[in-house]
This record gives C-alpha cells, sequence and structure tokens, in this order.
C-alpha cells in the first residue's frame, strides 16, 4: 500500500490531533504509577518533570493551562491533572490509567500505615512523634497557601474574598458548598468580563 | 459492613468540597467522621492527614486509612472509589467542556473568581486543623519553623515533616 493510499485510509480523528507518536495506555499507566511511589512532598513538580521535560507529552503552556482546571474544579490537583493529561493522550482509557497510576501506590501506603497505626498508635514515642509531625504539616498547608496566593490572585482586593470564605467558614460554621456558592458568586461577579477586560484578556 | 452505604456517602460528598486542594474539605471532614460519624477521634485524624502528607501521591490518601477502620478492607475500596471517582468524572467532562468554551467571556471571571475562595477554603480548613494540631510553644514553634524554612529554602516538604516527628518525640517523649 502506497503512503497517500495510507493517509487516506487513515481514520481523520487521528489526523486531527496531531501527536508526534501515539503514546500506549500501558506507558501512560507505568509514567503516572512512578510519579506516584517517588513524589514524596507533593506531585504537581513531579507532574512536570515527568511530562512536560522527560516525556514531552504535553509542554509548558498546556501543563499551566491544565493545572489551572484542575484548581478550579474539585478534586485534588494530582488527579485531576492525571485525567486532565491521560485523556489528551489517550481518551478515557488513558484518563482511567493515568488516575490509577497515580492513586495506587499511595493508598496502599496509607492502607498499611493505617493498620500500623491503630496497633501502634497510643504507643508514648508515636504518640510524642506524631504531636510533631501534625504541628511540621501546618505549616507546610501554610506555605501551600501563600504559594497559592502569590501565583493565582492577580488583585490585592482579591484578599477580601480569602477573608471571606475564612470568616464563613471558621466563624460562622457555614458548610463549605454554602460558602463556595455565597462568597463564589460574590467573586465571581467582582471579576465580570468588562469590555476593558476583554481587551486585555485577548491576546 | 453496614458502615459502608455511610462511608460511600460522606466520602462521595466530601470530594466534591475539595476545590483548590484537599484540605478545603477538612472542616466537613472533621464534622462527619468525627463528631456525626464517630469513625475516629479528632487527635486520630489530624495523625493520618499528617502522615499522609509524609507520602508520595495525591495528598488526601489518610481517607483510605479511616475506610479500612470503620469498613475493613471493603471499606477502604468502597472509600477509595466514593472520593475518587465523582471528581474524576466531573473533571473529565468539565475539561472538554472548558476547552470549547474558550471565547466564552465568563470563563476567565469564574477562574479568577474562584481563586480566592479557595484559597480561603485551603486557609479555613489549616485553621481547623491549627486548632487540634497547635497547642502551645513547642508546636507553634515546629510550624513557624516549616513555613519559614520552605519560604527561605527549595527543600523537599516531606523531609520537613519527617523533622517535624523527630522533635516532636524529642519534645513530647515522657521523661
Amino acid at each position: 500500500m502506497s503512503e497517500t493510499a495510507a493517509l487516506y485510509l487513515a481514520p481523520t480523528k487521528a489526523l486531527e490531533d496531531a501527536t508526534p507518536a501515539r503514546v500506549s495506555i500501558g506507558q501512560i499507566f507505568l509514567e503516572f504509577l512512578t510519579i506516584g511511589t517517588t513524589s514524596f512532598g507533593g506531585v504537581v513538580p513531579y507532574l512536570r518533570g515527568s511530562l512536560v521535560t522527560k516525556r514531552q507529552w504535553i509542554d509548558d503552556e498546556e501543563f499551566v493551562e491544565m493545572l489551572s482546571i484542575s484548581q478550579s474544579l474539585p478534586g485534588l490537583n494530582a488527579t485531576n491533572m492525571a485525567i486532565l493529561v491521560g485523556d489528551k493522550l489517550r481518551g478515557v482509557y488513558g484518563a482511567i490509567a493515568a488516575i490509577l497510576g497515580v492513586c495506587l501506590p499511595s493508598a496502599i501506603y496509607m492502607y498499611i500505615v493505617g493498620i500500623y497505626y491503630r496497633i501502634h498508635g497510643d504507643h508514648d514515642w508515636v504518640t510524642a512523634a506524631l504531636k510533631g509531625v501534625a504541628a511540621a504539616a501546618v505549616g507546610l498547608i501554610l506555605f501551600t497557601v501563600i504559594g497559592l496566593s502569590k501565583k493565582s490572585l492577580n488583585q490585592r482586593f482579591d484578599l477580601v474574598f480569602v477573608a471571606l470564605t475564612v470568616v464563613a467558614v471558621n466563624g460562622l460554621h457555614w458548610s463549605v458548598p454554602r460558602t463556595l456558592i455565597a462568597v463564589g458568586l460574590l467573586a465571581i461577579l467582582w471579576h465580570r468580563p468588562t469590555k476593558e477586560k476583554l481587551g486585555r484578556a485577548t491576546p | 459492613m453496614s458502615q459502608i452505604p455511610a462511608l460511600v456517602r460522606v466520602f462521595a460528598y466530601l470530594s466534591l468540597l475539595t476545590v483548590g486542594g484537599g484540605m478545603a474539605a477538612f472542616p466537613e471532614l472533621k464534622t462527619l467522621t468525627v463528631d456525626v460519624h464517630k469513625w475516629l477521634t479528632f487527635p486520630q485524624l489530624i495523625h493520618l492527614y499528617s502522615v499522609g502528607q509524609m507520602a508520595p501521591g495525591p495528598n488526601m490518601m489518610m481517607i483510605v486509612s479511616i475506610g479500612d477502620w470503620a469498613g475493613g478492607t471493603l471499606g477502604a475500596v468502597a472509600v477509595l472509589i466514593a472520593f475518587f471517582g465523582p471528581t474524576a468524572l466531573l473533571a473529565f467532562a468539565v475539561a472538554r467542556l472548558w476547552k470549547r468554551l474558550k471565547k466564552w467571556q465568563w470563563r476567565t471571571s469564574i477562574q479568577q473568581g474562584l481563586a480566592p475562595v479557595s484559597i480561603g477554603l485551603l486557609l479555613a480548613g489549616c485553621l481547623s486543623m491549627a486548632k487540634g494540631a497547635i497547642f502551645g510553644v513547642e508546636t507553634a514553634a515546629i510550624a513557624a519553623a516549616v513555613l519559614l524554612t520552605l519560604l527561605q529554602c527549595n527543600i523537599n516538604p516531606a523531609l520537613l515533616v519527617l523533622s517535624g516527628a523527630v522533635l516532636g518525640a524529642l519534645s513530647f517523649m515522657p521523661k
């Protein structure tokens, strides 16, 4: 068969998404399994190192775009990114392979840790060490909050919405959905499209 | 066994609250698992969450331990599916829709509006957890030290959480 004939016979779908080389489901699973096993201290930098730098399955711009979608949606960054990247590479099955790969190692790990903690959790030294671990975790979350604020807040006024959210949840004891709807709507309306903004948004 | 429907309900609901990160669901995770269903105590929840920070992968995997405690291995699997299934489907559907809405003017507004709210939810979760985790000079010092170290140098956070374990053991071991 000549090359031209092969080209005509190929489904148009394959021609549309011009990914350089087709990635196999197995490759996707293995790559995300590796990330799921090695990503100590936070998944996002490992995702970037693996998917953008090492494999070049997506470029940096796409990565940032996918990450911002992942952050606006419910779900953890790690799993949302797995779904988005898996879907981009191989559709539904790619997404399933990616999320299974990224979740399995830590699920098994925490299953074992949970059993171990239930048996030994009340030993003096374990309780003592865990008090330190919990305090350190608070510091880590605060760092994440500061990092995200620097990256994704583009107006000083946004801090008002941050404060409103905290007051609603911790002060008024509103449920998360109620807070999300009330403050979220207010913030979306504040950022509503304007002519001036449209001019800036279109590159 | 009888706990499994409750586990599925609670964790499917909680998963939809994790906007911006797992911590956003923490206040409600505490209410539902500790106060309502009494699957574990508040200190146990804080310990499991914190130990989870030393694990690789998605940072809310401690839910598997809760599932196992309340409903055995089947409970662990049920929680895993309930917590990751719905948001996976949502991410899949919305991401495809989102690409088509590239020209929609409100798209940027939604992203810009949700950013401060999701950060607020993370901070609120952090404060709920701090109520149980910070209780004196030592724990406050450990939290502050971790925060300042991360702001100053490029170090793997898991190592700092591990150092927290050592400092905790040194400060709180009964003499």
